[in-house]
This record gives C-alpha cells, sequence and structure tokens, in this order.
C-alpha cells in the first residue's frame, strides 16, 4: 500500500516514536505505583506516631524521587515527534489531542513544582497532615496526569467525540465527556494505572528480598513486603479484571485486534481461549497475506465466547470474517469499507475543488454533509480505507500480537502467584527460610517492566496499519521529510535515553546498597 | 501586602533551604535535569525537531490546504 510514501521513512517515524514511548515508559509506571505505596507508608507513620514508618516512607521516597526526576519530561519528546514526524496526524486530530495533553501539561506542571517540593523539601517545615495530604496528592494526581495521556491515546484506538471539518482538514471535538469517557479509555486508564501499582509493588518487593538475603533491614524488609504484598495482590487482580473489561471493548471496537491476539481466523460460536499455543505458517492465504496455524494449543472451551458475548452461543468473528465479511452476522467486508471510505475521501476532493472555483455552494453543502451525523457513522467513519489497496492490509501481525498478548497474560498470573506467595510466607514468618522466594522475587523486579512494555506494543502493532483506528493509517499520517533526519534523531535519542537510564540504574542501586538513614 | 511579600518569601525560602540541603542523590539527580531539559529544549527542539507545518506554511489556511492535499492525494 502506498506506493506514493517512502516506507523507509514511515518505518523509522514509528521505530523513533517506539524507542522514546518504550524509554518513557520505564520511567512512568513506577512513579504511578510507589507513589501510592509511599502514601500508605506515611499514613501509617502519621496514625501511629512510629518513626520507622517514618524512616520507610523517607528511604522508598527517595527511590521515588531519582526515578521521577530522571523520567520527567522524557515524555515531551513525544510531543516534539508530533509536530516533526507526525506532521498530518497531528493536523488532522486537531485540538482533540491537544486538548488533554494541555490539561496533562498543566497538571504535571503544577503537580511537580508544588506538591512534590513538599514532599522532599517539606519534612520539618509544613505540619504532619499537610506533608501527608502533599504525598497523597502527588501520587493522585501522577495518576490523574496518565489519565490524560491515555485518553488521547483511547481516542486514537476508538475515535469518539467529534466531526470532521473540511474547511481546516481537522477533527473538531464536539463533546469533551464522550472523548473523556469513551469505553476504551475507561478502560485503558484502569488497566494501566492498576499494572503501575502492580509494578510498584514488586519493585518494593524484591528490594526488600535484596535486604533479607543479606541480612539487613529486617524490620523495613517485612513492613515494606506487608504493604507491597497487600497492595500489589489487590492491583494484580485488578489487572486481570481490567485486562478482561479492555478486551471486551476492543472486541467492540477493534475486532481485527482482538482476533489477532487469539490468532482466531473462522470466527465461530463455543470460541475457546487459547491459555498456550504455538503458531506455524499455514498454506492458506488471506488475500496476499499467509495465514497461522496452531501446532498445538491449550483451550477453555468456549471461555472467548462467553468473555465477549456473555453465552457460549455467542459468535466471535475471526479474521477472515473480517476481511471478507460475513453476511449471517452483519460483518461488513473490508472491499465495502474501502468504496465507503473512498466516497469520504472523493467528496472531499469534490469540496476542494468547489472551493477553489469559488463554488461556494457547492462547497457549503459538502461541508453540511461531513457535519450530518448519518454520513459520518455511514461514510466517513471509514475514511482511512481509501487508503488502502488491498483488503488485507488491515491485518496486524498475527504472531507478534499472539505472543505478546499470550506472554503477558501468563506473567499477569504469575504476579499474582508471588504476591500471594509472599503474604503467605510472611504470615507463617517463613520468608527467611524460603531463599529461592526471596531471590525470584529480586529477579521479578523486570517481569513487571516486561509485562508493560509487552501490553504498548501489544495496542499499538496491534492496531496497525492504524494510527486512528479506520480514519487515517500511519503512512498517511507521516510528514514528509528526509528519512535521514529520522534515522539522526533515532540513533540521539537511542543514546541519550540509554544514558539516562545507566545514570538512574547507577543513582538507585548506589542508594539500595546505602540503605535507609538511621 | 505585607501579608503577601511575607508568604512569597516563605516560599522562596522553603525552595532555597530545600535545595542548599538537598542530599548527594538529590544533586546528581538537579544535575542530569539540568543536561536533560538543555539537551531537549536548547538541543534537540531547535535543531532537529521544528515544527514541520509552521517552518514551512506561515497561515493555518496554508497548513489546512496542504493537509487537505495529503489527505486527498495520498494514495
Amino acid at each position: 500500500m502506498f506506493e506514493n510514501v517512502d516506507l523507509t521513512l514511515v518505518d523509522w517515524s514509528r521505530a523513533q516514536f517506539a524507542l522514546t514511548a518504550i524509554y518513557h515508559w520505564l520511567f512512568v509506571p513506577l512513579t504511578l505505583g510507589l507513589s501510592f505505596i509511599i502514601a500508605i507508608m506515611e499514613t501509617i507513620y502519621v496514625k501511629t506516631g512510629d518513626e520507622e514508618w517514618k524512616r520507610m516512607t523517607k528511604f522508598w521516597m527517595t527511590l521515588f524521587g531519582i526515578n521521577f526526576a530522571i523520567g520527567v519530561a522524557t515524555g515531551l519528546i513525544l510531543e516534539f515527534e508530533f509536530g516533526t514526524n507526525w506532521s498530518n496526524y497531528s493536523w488532522f486530530v486537531g485540538d482533540i489531542f491537544g486538548a488533554p495533553l494541555a490539561i496533562e501539561g498543566i497538571l504535571a506542571f503544577f503537580l511537580e513544582s508544588t506538591f512534590v517540593a513538599v514532599m522532599f523539601f517539606g519534612w520539618n517545615k509544613v505540619s504532619k497532615k499537610f506533608h501527608l495530604v502533599s504525598t497523597w496528592l502527588v501520587a493522585i494526581g501522577a495518576n490523574l496526569s496518565a489519565l490524560w495521556i491515555l485518553v488521547a491515546n483511547a481516542w486514537m484506538q476508538n475515535p469518539v467525540g467529534m466531526v470532521f471539518n473540511p474547511e481546516t482538514a481537522r477533527n473538531e471535538m464536539v463533546n469533551f465527556w464522550e472523548v473523556l469517557f469513551n469505553e476504551v479509555a475507561v478502560s485503558k486508564f484502569l488497566h494501566t494505572i492498576s499494572s503501575g501499582f502492580l509494578l510498584g509493588s514488586m519493585f518494593v518487593l524484591g528490594i526488600s528480598a535484596y535486604y533479607l538475603l543479606s541480612n539487613r533491614e529486617q524490620l523495613l524488609a517485612r513492613r515494606s513486603i506487608l504493604i507491597a504484598g497487600v497492595f500489589g495482590l489487590l492491583s494484580s487482580l485488578l489487572v486481570v479484571y481490567t485486562g478482561d473489561t479492555s478486551a471486551r471493548t476492543l472486541a467492540k471496537a477493534q475486532p481485527v485486534k482482538f482476533a489477532a491476539f487469539e490468532a482466531l481466523y473462522d470466527g465461530t460460536q463455543n470460541a475457546g481461549l487459547v491459555a498456550v499455543g504455538l503458531l506455524k505458517e499455514s498454506d492458506r492465504k488471506i488475500g496476499e497475506k499467509g495465514v497461522n496455524d496452531f501446532v498445538f494449543s491449550i483451550e477453555f472451551p468456549s471461555l472467548l465466547s462467553i468473555m465477549t458475548g456473555g453465552s457460549k452461543d455467542a459468535f466471535v468473528p475471526g479474521i477472515n470474517d473480517l476481511v471478507n465479511g460475513n453476511e449471517a452476522q452483519g460483518i461488513m467486508p473490508v472491499s465495502e469499507k474501502i468504496m465507503r471510505g473512498t466516497r469520504a475521501r472523493d467528496l472531499l476532493a469534490e469540496y476542494k475543488a468547489a472551493r477553489q472555483q469559488n463554488d461556494t455552494e457547492r462547497a457549503g453543502t459538502i461541508a453540511a454533509m461531513f457535519r450530518d451525523r448519518d454520513f459520518a457513522d455511514n461514510y466517513f467513519r471509514y475514511f482511512g480505507y481509501a487508503f488502502l489497496n488491498k483488503a488485507e492490509d488491515v491485518i496486524p501481525d498475527v504472531k507478534l500480537s499472539f505472543y505478546t498478548f499470550h506472554i503477558m497474560v501468563m506473567l499477569g498470573f504469575l504476579f499474582i502467584l508471588e504476591f500471594a506467595l509472599a503474604l503467605y510466607f510472611l504470615f507463617r514468618g517463613t520468608l527467611m527460610k524460603n531463599k529461592w522466594f526471596l531471590r525470584v522475587a529480586l529477579f521479578s523486579i523486570l517481569l513487571p517492566y516486561v509485562a508493560g512494555e509487552l501490553g504498548w506494543v501489544l495496542a499499538e502493532m496491534g492496531r496497525q496499519p492504524w494510527i486512528i483506528q479506520d480514519l487515517m493509517p500511519v503512512s498517511a499520517a507521516v510528514s514528509r521529510i528526509p528519512a535521514g533526519s529520522v534515522i539522526t534523531t533515532f540513533i540521539l535519542f537511542a543514546v541519550l535515553f540509554t544514558l539516562l537510564l545507566i545514570a538512574e540504574v547507577s543513582i538507585m542501586i548506589r542508594q539500595i546498597k546505602i540503605g535507609p538513614k538511621h | 501586602m505585607k501579608r503577601i511579600v511575607t508568604s512569597a518569601e516563605r516560599v522562596v525560602r522553603f525552595y532555597y533551604d530545600g535545595f542548599r540541603s538537598m542530599s548527594w542523590w538529590g544533586k546528581r539527580v538537579w544535575l542530569i535535569i539540568l543536561i536533560k531539559l538543555f539537551i531537549m529544549f536548547l538541543v534537540l527542539k531547535i535543531f532537529f525537531f521544528p515544527d514541520f507545518l509552521k517552518k514551512n506554511y506561515k497561515t493555518d489556511e496554508q497548513r489546512s490546504e496542504y493537509v487537505l492535499d495529503q489527505l486527498i492525494n495520498s494514495k
């Protein structure tokens, strides 16, 4: 597809965005989770007056501060990229993307310049209660800050609450609440922040395990494991629950992506949920694209139908149904969507021609059509399909989607087990007798990072070819700039972010080795 | 007026004392923040990340015209 677009440029622009987003996401989730753990510890300190809880709060706050400071503003680079590499997209989305990002920017600025400062500089200078309130506001504010970014991202996955204005070539927000409470945004926000809570808990659990293994800071470690164990267990259960609701919303909003998660090619009733599976290339094809078959799979019978449709008789469409259509199930083929999208695009071209010929009446009529709900729902909704050459272009990388999804889910269940075991050993008083578990907990600090990054790979790669679902493919969104400049900045970012990561890890390891102040 | 000045002084003093009594790690991360912000805003943003549409088109009309062309002719 997109014969007149330099695919090197598209690929490098995507690679650069992926690199910066992946690095950015190494810093964010720890801020989301650890801030709440610190707030809980400080609350216990204020309630009990026990100085050990204060010492613990200060210690974890140090690690929070290092991560927060090194990660701060790394997300701004993504905004630079929108203006330089993705200018067509940035213009097309108009204020829908800009408004949530602006709110996030203002919120983050006030949060960082006031309450974070009170958190770190305010011990013994403000009252205990005011300090505690500031710590909670940092935790709540950081998570609310994430909300606006996720609202913007969710709009790309499920564009709602807007109307396209052909005069400005931009989408304009007509319903802020529809954008904010977009069902993809709600489930994405809850899933993302709960995964951050989980990551923060695993971080605390792992470092506490390190202290126990080193025979240091026994009380701090045990109390931290208690908080991390409870908070982590609840968070990991919430991650599974919100993951399930996320998948349900995807089944409606992005059905091809959902089918790719499960490598489900042929829709069926009684569809089973694959727990584990291995894929291989098959001889079958959809258009020119190869199909993957299972070498083996272990399934929960009917569970996919029950999860998505509420009963085992519910039909779950496969990739084949979604590409070629399924009349019996009322699924429109992609070829029809291409025709409708092309109709919307032709009308846009007609609008432009009318404007150039000063035919204001015709231009006005077409502009009114774009505002009409019926036209928006039946034609403009498929605008992005006009850029496709073949129906099978809508199929993402199925193997990648399948494996990233299943590894992420397996890790999710492993985390539940780990937090449950941590609490079990803690209450039985056998943590020190189970050093294997402490070693596993220490190693597991990395795993929620892996799961979180896989989640983003899945969310973004699984929705290909779209940058805005059904409205704009990535290739139409990219700026026509030399690929060489994107490659240069890709290398610059790789170096900069790697240095930041090395700085964070080395300062953090040093502080962990020093331990809390006595 | 005097109250506002006193409050402002207290806020300034709060930050001043906070920065002065910062620990080793605090000073180190502030150095990293400043270097990072310098690289991001004074090197990357200015030399490598100009806004494509603002750089190449003077008015919003010209920008929308360009994007409209891209949307219509991208196939």
